[in-house]
């Protein structure tokens, strides 16, 4: 057998004692029960809060927090998330001079969350709070790529071809997932529409999951070189947008 | 070699420089907050001298984070605090006290006193503005008159007084060793001591409210070379200075009659350019200097703010606890189609543009046991649009200019729940520039074009950009219904606060 991670047994102990029925503990309460040095106990606890399992009473006594009954829920409140994001997903509109949409998971598509019109567009709405097919943009093949359920829901059922580029073959995307996850971001090349790309990344949450991702799209002659890989400036802009939204999650 | 204009954003809580390039994009940012002192109820206070130090450690910061050498400068333009009144020593280069904010209330027995018999608008004619504790003028009469000598000291032009951006261009450009003293005409417009149309000093409110001549900068358009920086940026030219919101106006390149923007943040401010004539607001507006470019005419701005916008969603977040952060209210609102009947009316302080009862407290009406939070949260939403459309309606009435479009920005355009619901009430087109900073661009324009960066209005109106836009798509019907029963809740606020009751501040 692997060996265990000890701090990980701990905080599973101290769960699990919280949930014992006993009500509400204190620090020196979990300490003794668990034969554990008060600060050790006190790390395990202030950790386990700032991840939102534990949580305080009035009294400062420890009790099983919110988080732990949304386990299956990882999504970020889009609008929090737009909120977040808007300085740097404009900054990258200005600087790509693309258009730019942040997307996450919604029943195995993408939610758009934030769209920024392209610099000198004459466009007229904004496509916020519609959705797009995960397997055919670049943003949805980001967030599949770090889905393993969403990606398991999405080729269990017929892959719809938008052009003759759209990846419609199981085998096929899940290869091109691979890739994303090897790389670090997507590209989308004539999948949705033709004459048309897109670039992603992906936007994570402290701990590592990710909740969003955030990509340019427009021409494909202007997005990518004539052998459909992403134009290295334009890939270093989305990638380091993605990074600056990582960063502002955190802070908040 | 790339070149950039730098602007210093001297803010109420920070001061920052930023970088921007010659299609307008920001190119790096450095920020440095100040202290706020609050000695006494009502009173805020600000270090002048830690400001001043702050633009000189955020100007440098800026320019390492872009790679840029000082020489890459073309050159500043500053964007201020309105308001905020610093008196300091002209040979030692000290304040002699501590800045008086543009929130300190220390002058509301005085200006009522100034009001006399003749009520507020005593001086509008003149100044364009309403004896109110919101203004420059009547801070340094306060201060005049409350520390010890200053006066005579004045009077033999050993202090000089300035708002925050004379304070600025007085130490980049030498301070005591030759510091230039100006003000820009926009900030000069919020002291209630320069003549609206004159564009000077104006000897009736000096006499009215004791201030003597020879403290007073010179004041300048808000577009042209003051001086050369000899500390900081040596040998750059400084080039512009505008108050923020008349900056944000500019950024906006709001330049035609009628254009008009709104920034939401805590609370709103919104200007709409009336061109090259004076209009006198009927309906309690501000009239106010927009911008003037060198030796062309000042272009006029009518300015309403409303009070309560980003502090009502503040309070149904910290007040109410129905969120726990700010954008969740457009996940709350849309949890329901509609507000259920429900109107909040949010005068926490009475009502200002344009009904100004400082007697009204805020209400909610409406409420039946259908009501939920999520329509309360509709309700806190349409409330900061119908609010904007009272103002929009006084300044067409006074006006005559119908407004078109609405460029807006600030923290609040993140919620596309209450931009829908703004171009839904006004009737008109809703547009959110690509650069959120419109502040500081406008600061850079300004200076910019003082230098020759950029050629003419034409070429920056080029470099705007829309980052999105909300139509119109409300049916005009509901839309009169609404207004109405919008408008009747508004009544439902009046007469709450007794005369002579501990809340009457009167």
């Amino acid at each position: 057998m692997t060996k265990t991670v000890q701090s990980v047994e701990r905080a599973a102990a101290v769960l699990r004692l919280l949930g014992g029925g006993q009500g509400h503990l204190g620090c020196v309460e979990v300490a003794n029960s668990l034969g554990l040095a008060k600060g050790t106990a006190h790390g395990l606890l202030r950790t386990l809060q700032h991840v939102g399992f534990v949580e305080q009473d009035a009294a400062g006594r420890y009790l099983l927090g919110p988080a732990l009954g949304e386990l299956g829920d990882v999504r970020v409140d889009p609008n929090v998330l737009r909120s977040a994001a808007l300085n740097w997903t404009d900054a990258l509109a200005a600087r790509s001079g693309a258009v730019v949409r942040l997307g996450v998971l919604d029943a195995g598509e993408v939610l758009v969350a934030t769209h920024c019109f392209r610099p000198g567009d004459p466009a007229r709405t904004l496509d916020v709070g519609t959705h797009r097919p995960a397997h055919a943009c670049a943003l949805g093949k980001v967030l599949l790529a770090y889905s393993a359920g969403a990606a398991a829901t999405v080729l269990a059922r017929p892959l719809t071809s938008y052009t003759r580029r759209t990846c419609t073959d199981r085998r096929g995307l899940a290869q091109a997932l691979d890739g994303v996850r090897r790389t670090g971001w997507a590209v989308e090349t004539e999948e949705l529409a033709m004459g048309t790309a897109g670039i992603a990344a992906p936007v994570r949450a402290p701990g590592g999951l990710t909740v969003a991702a955030v990509g340019i799209a427009g021409d494909l002659d202007q997005l990518c070189e004539s052998t459909r890989a992403p134009r290295a400036h334009l890939l270093a802009l989305v990638a380091d947008t993605a990074r600056a939204i990582t960063r502002e999650l955190a802070a908040a | 070699v790339q070149r950039y204009v730098a602007a210093v954003d001297q803010g109420t809580t920070s001061t920052r420089c930023i970088l921007f390039d010659a299609s307008g994009r920001l190119v790096s940012v450095a920020q440095a907050e100040h202290a706020q002192h609050y000695p006494r109820p009502g009173w805020v206070e600000h270090d002048a001298e830690e400001i001043w130090r702050n633009v000189t450690r955020v100007v440098p910061e800026a320019l390492a984070q872009a790679g840029a050498a000082p020489a890459q400068v073309a050159a500043i333009g500053i964007a201020n605090q309105r308001e905020t009144t610093v008196v300091w020593d002209r040979a030692t280069g000290r304040p002699v006290g501590h800045a008086v904010v543009w929130q300190d209330t220390r002058t509301s027995g005085l200006v009522q006193t100034l009001a006399g018999d003749e009520g507020p608008d005593r001086f509008r004619d003149r100044c364009g503005l309403p004896l109110a504790p919101y203004f420059a003028g009547p801070r340094l009469t306060w201060l005049l008159d409350h520390t010890k000598g200053l006066r005579a000291r004045a009077e033999r032009g050993e202090v000089l007084f300035g708002t925050m951006e004379t304070w600025l261009v007085w130490n980049l450009t030498g301070g005591p060793d030759g510091g230039v003293h100006v003000t820009d005409v926009t900030n000069a417009s919020r002291t209630m001591l320069m003549g609206i149309d004159s564009l000077q000093w104006d000897d009736t409110l000096l006499d009215a409210m004791g201030v003597p001549r020879a403290m007073l900068p010179e004041i300048r358009s808000s577009s042209e070379v003051y001086g050369e920086a000899t500390t900081v940026l040596p040998g750059t030219p400084i080039a512009a200075a505008l108050g923020d919101q008349q900056a944000a106006l500019f950024g906006q390149t709001c330049f035609a009659p009628g254009e008009a923007k709104c920034t939401y943040g805590t609370g709103s401010f919104l200007l709409l350019n009336t061109g090259t004539e004076t209009v006198r607001s009927s309906h309690g507006l501000l009239t106010t200097v927009g911008y003037k470019l060198g030796d062309e005419p000042a272009h006029y701005a009518l300015e309403g703010s409303i009070a309560v916008t980003g502090s009502l969603v503040q309070w149904f977040r910290d007040g109410l606890g129905l969120i726990s952060s700010a954008p969740e209210i457009e996940t709350l609102a849309r949890t329901v189609e509609d507000n259920g009947g429900c109107y909040i009316v949010p005068a926490f302080a009475g009502l200002f543009a344009p009904h100004w009862r400082s007697e009204a407290r805020g209400v909610i009406v409406g409420l039946t046991s259908y009501v939920t939070k999520g329509h309360l949260a509709r309700a806190v939403l349409e409330a900061v649009a119908w609010q904007t459309r009272e103002v929009v309606d006084a300044m067409d009435a006074d006006s005559g200019l119908r407004l078109t479009s609405l460029r807006v920005d600030g923290g609040m355009t993140a919620d596309h729940l209450l931009m829908q619901t703004l171009a839904d009430v006004l009737d008109v087109p809703v547009v959110r520039p690509m650069v959120r900073e419109t502040v500081s661009l406008g600061a850079a324009y300004a200076a910019g074009l003082a230098v020759g960066y950029w050629p003419d209005l034409e070429g920056l109106r080029r470099n705007w950009h829309r980052a999105g836009q909300w139509l119109p798509e409300m049916d005009p019907e509901r839309r009169a219904q609404e207004y109405d029963n919008w408008s009747r809740a508004v009544a439902r606020t009046l007469d709450w606060v007794r005369p002579g009751s501990p809340e009457d501040g009167d």
